[in-house]
């Protein structure tokens, strides 16, 4: 099958696909990010897209959710084309992201950051909110109730009321998987989860990627720039340089592989 | 007693009430003069339409400078609804209204048309909204008004002629408000797609173009009774003291209980980070188009409301400066703050319109517009938030909902919590 | 947590929906014969009255230059601060009214007369004329410098709505001090020009001087194409020398004014009924002024130490700190240019329209700022174009729409050319990052 690697297990290729990238490419003026990406991903997997800085991950990203609309490619999730779609339509179909660089809504509360992912789902109108009709107060007490169960599983239960911008940055970027989480995905996009952890926080992120998977049934997408992380959670790797795959596979065949310790730990290394 | 004045609602309920029966009860017996009587309406009115501002810049961060050209477009509406009225010409209110009602109904059938499409421009959305729009106001004057105008008109002087009023005057203030409203949608749909500061400039040039219609009402458009730049003369003066309450506290409500909702979260975050907000599934676009035509709307009835008490409109009075006071409004009371808004939208006509005009000396009347933009400088020198900042009164406040009682979660165990981290 | 039943329906309505593909064509279609039907409808009027049409250019050129100069200001500080600079328009009243007293108190016009009282007429109007300007610009520069100073620098930190409403605040500050009645009155003035206004017709263009100026056009045009080609095969000093601001010189002056004086020459030959055309020797020292001051503001930001510094700054304040650029001082620079362009734009303005008034700022200034924007806000050429563009179809629409709704077209230009093309002529579109 394309876009994946040849020796999974057979169970796994037995799933349904969950999202299917062909032939990807995507031109910032003249500058070519992306070029000819494919990637097809099954129902429950754990897939890490890594490669050096540059190389177009977040790009990649940015390409499936709808913020840049690509040159040419395709991407569908659960057979439908998603190329065209804005934005929100596409978080609403039941795909969610995080961000590189954190963006919570930085002056609302951390419940609010919560609620506010919920929206779609709020289930009551404008002339319910207006005058405050009982429709409004059951949906908007359930909203409340269930928000609150997301944030007591990632530990921010006692700082509901706090200003989300105020939290520590580790407590910002569970927040952040928070509301991700919050917009009933199916398939989430981590951008770089461990940026500025150290490895004992790594450790403890691993553990909860794992739990929200395994909680959600989730399909996890994940770029990251840290091997780390990648090596010990993902199931299967694609890497990238200069907009292009260089190679994919089990972590460890990718571990092993020349080009990839060239152009990704190579350079790594140097620096 | 005491629990229920800790009860939020009931003290502002209380409150409110309190204020509506002084104001009535010194306006009967006489203290308070026309004059003051004027200052209060015209402080409520630009309240009014300082709160439809807040909505859209303060809650939903949309720079705007159009603000006037609702107001402008609400007053002269309403005015000549009644104006034609009590001519014994029931025209206007039967095209605005109706035309109304016709426009939103095809607006709203092609809204639903264009949802089965994926990948509409804005502009192809805006010129079908805008047809549909401009079908809708072509057929209330071609067919509806001489069809039933005449039967409107009998039907409501049947009613008695207190009744009949009132009546004729809520539909004036409702007509200039929606069709507010519908001129801010189609004005919207493309031009709020710019953001930042392209939508201020693209908002100050639609005051300004308004401005010039309404110099130009005679001449250009067909409206000879608006009188172009010499001034509409001859409304009726219909603005009474409960009216002004009743649609200064709509305004409040409406606008508090839609930031208090999921829809007003949804607001929020889109002045927060429009690109986070669209990534957890906003439909930013429907939030921005909402937050400027609600704000709008209250302009519009602030402007019917402000058109029936002075009973004389000039275009210069929605010219380009004043254009700048609900902007400088939301700004001194704090953007965000509905509290501050209402505060200060009250003060500034109080301060400026009442007691430097009066009691200022002999001659220093041109003095006020040379001190009032010192004070603004040190204003924004020393308190750039504002003089609330994000203050409410605990009625206007966000509920902050309670903690969640703890039960044995199971899941802490298998979450490792984190310790404070600095990155 | 299962999917939510919300979440189902929104993705069936997704699959069932088409591509708007078509109905976006069939609006743009729409959109094009609604322009074509426009510009057939102003065509036609103009083809029926020639006479009126030359007119309405050669006024278009006076007011464009003039907006030009104002624009440029804008745009400077725009580009620099991120701040629409509301009292830039006052600037420029200001410098109109400076002239106005240094020319009906001080006489100012007339100080080579009083020191060489046998001078030749023409240098002394041309010198008194220049230090005319000269005061205007240097007490604009003097007025944007401390308004800077004073107002915008202690705010720069803050929020950007605050520069904003200070900006707004010093706007009527200037408007309504200047209309008490102690400084500049509420009434209008009537402008002591500083050279005599005379109407130049056909008989008065020899035909030597549209030689020389076509030809100053032509032979830097003809360079400036062969420089550029040079430059696109990678020849490096081409590239440098396309920028020489005598060429842009030789080309600006030379096209603009061999245009107005053409249109002067030929229209009495070209329209077969009687027509006089109105232009005075006023227009063309508009746009000759103005010409030269553009070429040196090119210079200045092009070439300078200080012009360098300020295209860093805008482009980024805090690298350009980090390489040693004072950048308060810099941006102390770019409001001083901005004020004195504005204050000759005042003077040449009140010299063409022959009355001031405090709240003559407001509108021009609204405008000029509408040219920056429609140009590109930020990029210099682009204000000037923006400001010729708004110039002209301000000026043919009072022509051959309506007088009174000039204003209201040039604004709805300003919404077309956002909707069309939101980062304006010559602008480059904002990148986002995520």
């Amino acid at each position: 099958m394309k876009g994946r690697p040849e020796n999974l297990s057979p169970e796994v290729e037995a799933r349904p696909v969950i999202l299917e990238i062909d032939g990807l490419t995507h031109y910032f003026d003249s500058l070519r990010a992306v070029h000819d990406f494919s990637v097809t991903i099954k129902e429950g997997e754990l897939v890490g897209l890594i490669g050096p800085n540059g190389a177009g991950k977040t790009t990649v990203f940015n390409l499936i959710t709808g913020v840049y609309r690509p040159t040419a490619g395709s991407i569908r999730y659960e057979g439908v084309q998603l190329i065209g779609l804005p934005s929100h339509e596409i978080i609403q179909m039941g795909i969610a992201r995080t961000f590189q660089n954190i963006r919570l809504f930085a002056n609302l509360t951390v419940l609010d950051n919560v609620l506010i992912a919920y929206h779609p789902h709020s289930g009551y109108g404008l002339a319910d909110s207006i005058f405050r009709s009982r429709r409004f107060r059951e949906r908007e007490k359930a909203m409340i109730e269930r928000s609150q169960e997301f944030l007591e599983i990632f530990g921010l239960a006692d700082r509901q009321n706090d200003i989300a911008g105020s939290l520590p940055y580790g407590l910002q970027r569970r927040l952040e998987i928070a509301r991700a989480l919050a917009t009933q995905p199916r398939l989430l996009l981590l951008d770089e989860p461990a940026a500025g952890m150290n490895p004992q926080e790594i450790d403890q992120l691993m553990e909860l990627i794992h739990f929200i998977r395994d909680r959600f049934q989730l399909t996890i997408f994940l770029v990251e720039h840290r091997m780390r992380l990648v090596m010990n959670i993902c199931e299967w790797i694609t890497v990238m340089d200069f907009g292009e795959i260089i190679a994919r596979g089990k972590p460890e065949e990718v571990r092993g592989n020349p080009q990839v310790i060239e152009a990704y730990l190579g350079r790594q290394a140097i620096r | 007693m005491r629990q229920l004045l800790r009860n939020t609602n009931f003290t502002f309920i209380l409150g409110a009430v309190l204020v509506f029966i002084v104001v009535q009860a010194l306006i009967s017996l006489g203290v308070l003069n026309a004059y003051w009587q004027g200052i209060i309406f015209w402080g409520a009115a630009i309240t009014m339409v300082s709160l439809g501002l807040n909505l859209i810049y303060g809650f939903n961060g949309q720079f705007s400078l159009g603000q006037f050209g609702f107001y402008a477009i609400g007053a002269y509406a309403s005015a000549d609804i009644t104006y034609r009225w009590v001519r014994n010409d029931p025209s206007a209110l039967v095209v605005v209204i109706f035309g109304s009602i016709l426009a939103l109904a095809l607006m709203f059938g092609v809204s639903a048309f264009l949802r089965r499409f994926y990948g509409v421009a804005t502009l192809t959305k805006f010129l079908f909204n805008f047809l549909a729009a401009v079908l809708g106001f072509f057929l209330a004057v071609r067919f509806v008004n001489p069809a039933i105008g005449k039967v409107i008109y009998a039907a409501l002087n049947a009613l008695p002629s207190g009744i009949s009023q009132q009546l004729i005057f809520f539909l004036a203030l409702v007509g200039g408000a929606t069709l507010a409203g519908i001129v801010s949608y189609l004005f919207g749909i493309p031009v709020l797609e710019l953001g930042s500061d392209y939508f201020g400039i693209a908002t100050l040039g639609f005051t300004i173009i308004v401005k010039v219609l309404l110099d130009n009402t005679d001449t250009i458009l067909p409206f000879p009774e608006m009188k172009g730049a010499r001034g509409m003369v001859g409304i009726p003066k219909w603005t009474t003291w409960p009216w002004v309450f009743i649609c200064f506290m709509a305004v409040v409500l409406v606008m508090r209980n839609l930031i208090h909702s999921s829809t007003g979260r949804a607001i929020l975050s889109v002045r927060e980070d429009e690109r986070a907000a669209e990534l957890v599934g906003i439909d930013t676009a429907s939030q921005k188009i909402l937050a400027f035509v609600v704000g709008s709307v209250f302009a519009g009835l602030a402007g019917g409301i402000r058109a029936h008490d002075l009973a004389f409109l000039h275009p210069t009075t929605f010219g380009f400066l004043p254009s700048f006071n609900p902007l400088i409004i939301i700004v001194f009371g704090g953007l965000g703050s509905m509290t501050g808004t209402i505060i200060t939208g009250f003060f500034w006509i109080f301060l400026l319109e009442g007691l430097l005009r009066l009691y200022l000396p002999e001659g220093f009347e041109t003095w006020r517009f040379v001190v009032y933009p010192l004070v603004l400088l040190l204003m924004m020198l020393l308190r750039p938030q504002g003089l609330m900042g994000r203050y409410e009164i605990a009625f206007l406040r966000r509920p902050l909902p309670p903690l969640r009682v703890k039960e044995a979660s199971p899941v802490q165990e298998v979450i490792p919590q984190a310790g404070e981290v600095t990155a | 947590m299962s999917v939510t039943v919300e979440a189902r329906r929104i993705e069936q309505r997704m699959l069932q929906r088409r591509n708007g593909v078509v109905l976006n064509r069939i609006s743009q279609v729409v959109f094009a014969l609604a322009g074509i039907l426009v510009l057939y409808v102003v065509g036609r009027a103009a083809a029926a009255n020639l006479g009126v049409f030359f007119q309405q250019v050669l006024n278009g050129f006076q007011l464009g230059f003039i907006y030009a100069l104002i624009a440029l200001g804008y745009t400077m500080v725009y580009g620099i601060v991120k701040l629409i600079n509301f009292a830039h328009g006052d600037v420029f009243m200001v410098g109109a009214f400076v002239s106005f007293f240094t020319i009906s108190l001080l006489n100012l016009h007339q100080w080579p007369l009083a020191v060489w009282p046998g001078m030749n007429p023409t240098a002394a109007m041309v010198i008194g004329t220049v230090t005319v300007i000269l005061a205007s610009m240097l007490t604009c520069a003097l007025l944007a410098v401390t308004m800077e100073r004073f107002a915008y620098r202690p705010l720069r930190a803050m929020p950007r709505i605050a520069a904003l409403i200070t900006a707004i605040g010093v706007s009527f500050f200037l408007e309504y001090f200047g209309g008490l009645p102690f400084v500049f009155t509420n009434n209008y003035i009537t402008y002591p020009r500083p050279f005599e206004v005379f109407v130049l017709n056909a008989d008065m263009v020899p035909p030597l001087w549209l030689g020389i100026l076509w030809g100053m056009c032509g032979i830097a045009a003809i360079v400036y194409g062969i420089l550029k080609v040079l430059g696109n095969r990678g020849n490096a000093r081409a590239q440098a020398w396309q920028r020489n601001p005598f060429l842009q010189f030789g080309m600006l002056f030379g096209g603009f004014l061999g245009v107005a004086l053409t249109i002067i020459w030929l229209t009495p030959r070209l329209v077969r009924t009687h027509f006089d055309l109105t232009a005075s020797n006023a227009m063309l020292i508009i746009m000759g002024i103005s010409v030269i001051l553009l070429v040196i503001l090119q210079y200045i930001v092009r070439y300078t130490r200080i012009g360098k510094a300020m295209r860093a700054s805008a482009y980024d304040k805090p690298t350009s700190r980090l390489m040693g650029i004072n950048v308060d001082m810099v941006i102390a620079a770019t409001f001083a240019l901005a004020g004195s362009l504005a204050g000759a734009g005042g003077v040449l303005y009140a010299t063409a329209y022959n009355r001031i008034h405090h709240l003559m700022g407001i509108i021009p200034g609204l405008k000029s700022f509408v040219a920056a924007v429609i140009g590109g806000i930020g990029s210099i050429p682009g204000a000037f174009v923006g400001a010729l563009t708004i110039g002209l179809v301000e000026v043919l629409s009072a022509g051959f729409i309506s007088s009174p709704m000039r204003d209201a077209v040039a604004f709805s230009l300003l919404i077309i050319v956002l909707l069309i093309r939101p980062q304006g002529i010559f602008g480059e579109a904002p990148g986002e990052k995520v």
